[in-house]
């Protein structure tokens, strides 16, 4: 399977406030792969990614969405092309896992005409790659952290987006959720052909997930590519001010950062007892 | 994109769950719409005869008699229509801004948007020397210039629902000290008018007033259906009602402006009922806690609410007709109390 849409950013400044959080920044998401943003914080990768899902009116340069500026797209056709997961959306009192993953039809629906078969069937589709059909009936707020973030996952699947970015979808999930979120993410991008762009904080999950790794520093890429090809000691060193090891994933064989930082030539004191 | 064939099981499971909701949904509404018949029908034969009120409705479907013209058809079937059409305006209305603006303090009449025609209206009342139409189309004035102000002031790069509300308590002290200032400088026999139109009563309304402020229900119904539509994108933040294609802040403007326009239609006729807006769609959240907007349930809690009001003000003390709004009031502030007590142990726990 092929995703035909390309999104791209051209030029592109953001800025909260008058103050620009990125500038003059060209970057396109490879159709069909898995791109993570990462970067020290305040970098702008998260507002990098708002930009690109339209969440914020670019200051200056602009955002492609197969060739046509996306302020000048009708949001809701947007929408069905583009699906964004924010990093903190709000699940209302009492809803439950249907009726939320039911809400990503939402672009797809109008006034009157609200739901029908086809609907369902995509809603059904959304739950069983996200392995929440069992979840269907239960309320959304008394699900684990790890259940509610595939929820949210099943909704913007829901919305049927060739294109999914995500904002630190990992975030307040503990070690094993964090893996279980990106293989499901990885299957959905090679299942479905989904091109997936998301933001993430651990280098070492980004470098083990990504077929394009950017790297961002001041509103700036500084670096992008293949994570081989991309992390090295000298970068992490560079955007990061880390200092760090780059070797060999022993389960992937992908890069794998592994910090100095001062207390290194001190392993941790054995406790008596 | 595609989907892959629709697996069958996931299929079962989701109508399943949406037929216990919908189940659940026909049910309380059938109760709701069945409390409001009871109540209705209980205010036209309450302290008459029974008798009076099945000769009228005999004659309107023309199989009997008629009767009962005066005391049914002019004084009690206008009131009970009115207190339905005020109640159900109300209930909308406070629906529609607790989502916007996620609070369930943000209503129209803790907001400032009801005193506002309260403001409205006491000037036109002790300012003007106006009466009757007038003075509503002064309170619906008024109920618009505060909200759009409210709205004006909380703007900044967007309207946040915390800075609406924070503008709308301080916008609520600024009408109620011009009230005040009216008050005390009026002659004490119009205060007492301008006192009676603010604490908010159904009156005895002519057809007339009952009919326009249906009409214009109806002319707003189709928005209302459509923005709670929108509503249900809404409430899942911004960011991820954006990522759905709804434009945020053009829908909260729309979703406002309707509300403001149903607590002004609402106002006009009936004065500033108090806390039926704030108490409506809570109670209808309460009863069908599905995390959906509810505007339908909550316009018909509404139309409970303003009755049995209206009932008990009625009858509560024999002789002594009590305006409506002192019993909305009383029972609203308990609520409050309760809602303030609740809130925060809730919030630890979860």
């Amino acid at each position: 399977m092929t995703a035909e849409h390309d999104l791209r950013a051209v030029g592109l400044s953001l800025a909260y406030d008058g103050r620009e959080v990125v500038t003059g920044l060209d970057l396109a998401l490879p159709p069909g792969a898995v791109t993570v943003i990462v970067g020290p914080n305040g970098c702008g990768k998260s507002t990098l990614l708002r930009g690109l899902a339209r969440l914020l009116r670019p200051v200056g340069g602009t955002v492609l969405l197969d060739g046509t500026p996306l302020h000048t797209l009708a949001s809701r056709d947007v929408a069905r092309t583009v699906g964004i997961l924010p990093q903190s959306p709000t699940a209302p009192e009492g809803i439950t896992v249907a009726d939320l993953v039911g809400r990503g039809r939402h672009p797809h629906q109008g006034w009157f005409r609200q739901w029908d078969a086809a609907d369902d069937g995509v809603v059904a589709a959304a739950l069983e790659a996200t392995g929440t059909v069992e979840l269907a009936g239960r309320r959304v707020d008394e699900l684990s952290g790890g259940q509610r973030q595939r929820v949210w996952i099943a909704m913007a699947l829901a919305q049927d987006p060739d294109i999914l970015l995500l904002d630190e979808p990992t975030t307040f999930l503990d070690v094993t959720h964090q893996l279980e979120v990106l293989d499901l993410l990885a299957d959905l991008n090679r299942e479905r052909g989904t091109t997936v762009a998301m933001v993430l904080h651990d280098l070492n999950l980004a470098a083990r997930y990504a077929d394009h790794l950017v790297v961002m520093r001041d509103g700036e890429i500084t670096a992008l590519g293949h994570p081989s090809d991309v992390l090295t000691a000298e970068l992490v060193a560079d955007a990061f001010a880390l200092r760090a090891r780059v070797v060999a994933d022993p389960v992937t064989g992908s890069p794998m950062v592994v910090p100095i930082g001062r207390s290194a030539s001190r392993p941790p004191t054995r406790l008596p007892g | 994109m595609t989907t892959t064939a629709p697996p069958a099981p996931a299929r079962e499971v989701l109508r399943t769950v949406r037929h216990a909701r919908r189940r659940r949904t026909v049910l309380v509404c059938t109760v709701l719409v069945a409390a409001v018949l009871a109540l209705a029908w209980l205010s036209l034969v309450w302290g008459g005869r029974t008798g009076d009120t099945l000769d009228y409705l005999a004659g309107l479907l023309g199989t009997g008699e008629g009767g009962g013209e005066f005391t049914i058809g002019r004084l009690r079937l206008p009131r009970v229509a009115l207190a339905v059409l005020v109640g159900a305006a109300l209930g909308i209305a406070g629906g529609i801004f607790q989502s916007v603006l996620g609070n369930p303090l943000a209503s129209p009449d803790i907001l400032g948007v009801s005193g506002g025609a309260s403001l409205a209206a006491a000037f036109a009342i002790l300012g003007l020397g106006l009466t009757g139409a007038a003075v509503g189309v002064a309170a619906f004035l008024g109920a618009t210039v505060v909200a759009a102000a409210i709205y004006l002031l909380a703007w900044r790069d967007g309207v946040t629902g915390f800075r609406f509300v924070l503008i709308g308590v301080a916008a609520a002290f600024v009408v109620n000290g011009g009230i005040g200032y009216l008050l005390t400088r009026a002659e004490v026999s119009d205060v007492r008018a301008a006192l009676v139109w603010m604490v908010g009563s159904i009156g005895t309304p002519r057809w007339g007033d009952v009919a326009v402020l249906a009409v214009a229900l109806l002319v707003l119904a189709p928005f209302v259906v459509g923005v709670s539509w929108q509503l249900r994108a809404l409430g899942l933040g911004d960011e991820a009602a954006a990522g759905l294609g709804v434009r945020v802040e053009r829908t909260r403007l729309l979703a406002l402006a309707l509300a403001v326009a149903l607590t002004a239609g609402a106002t006009a006729f009936a004065g500033p009922v108090a806390f039926v807006a704030f108490v409506s769609a809570p109670i209808a959240r309460r009863l069908l806690p599905t995390g959906g907007t509810v505007l339908g349930p909550a316009a018909l809690v509404g139309a409970v609410v303003v009755l049995a009001a209206e009932l008990v003000a009625t009858h509560l003390v024999p002789s002594l007709e009590v305006p409506v709004g002192i019993v909305t009031g009383a029972v609203g502030a308990a609520y409050l109390l309760w809602l303030l007590a609740t809130t925060d142990r809730r919030e630890a726990t979860s």
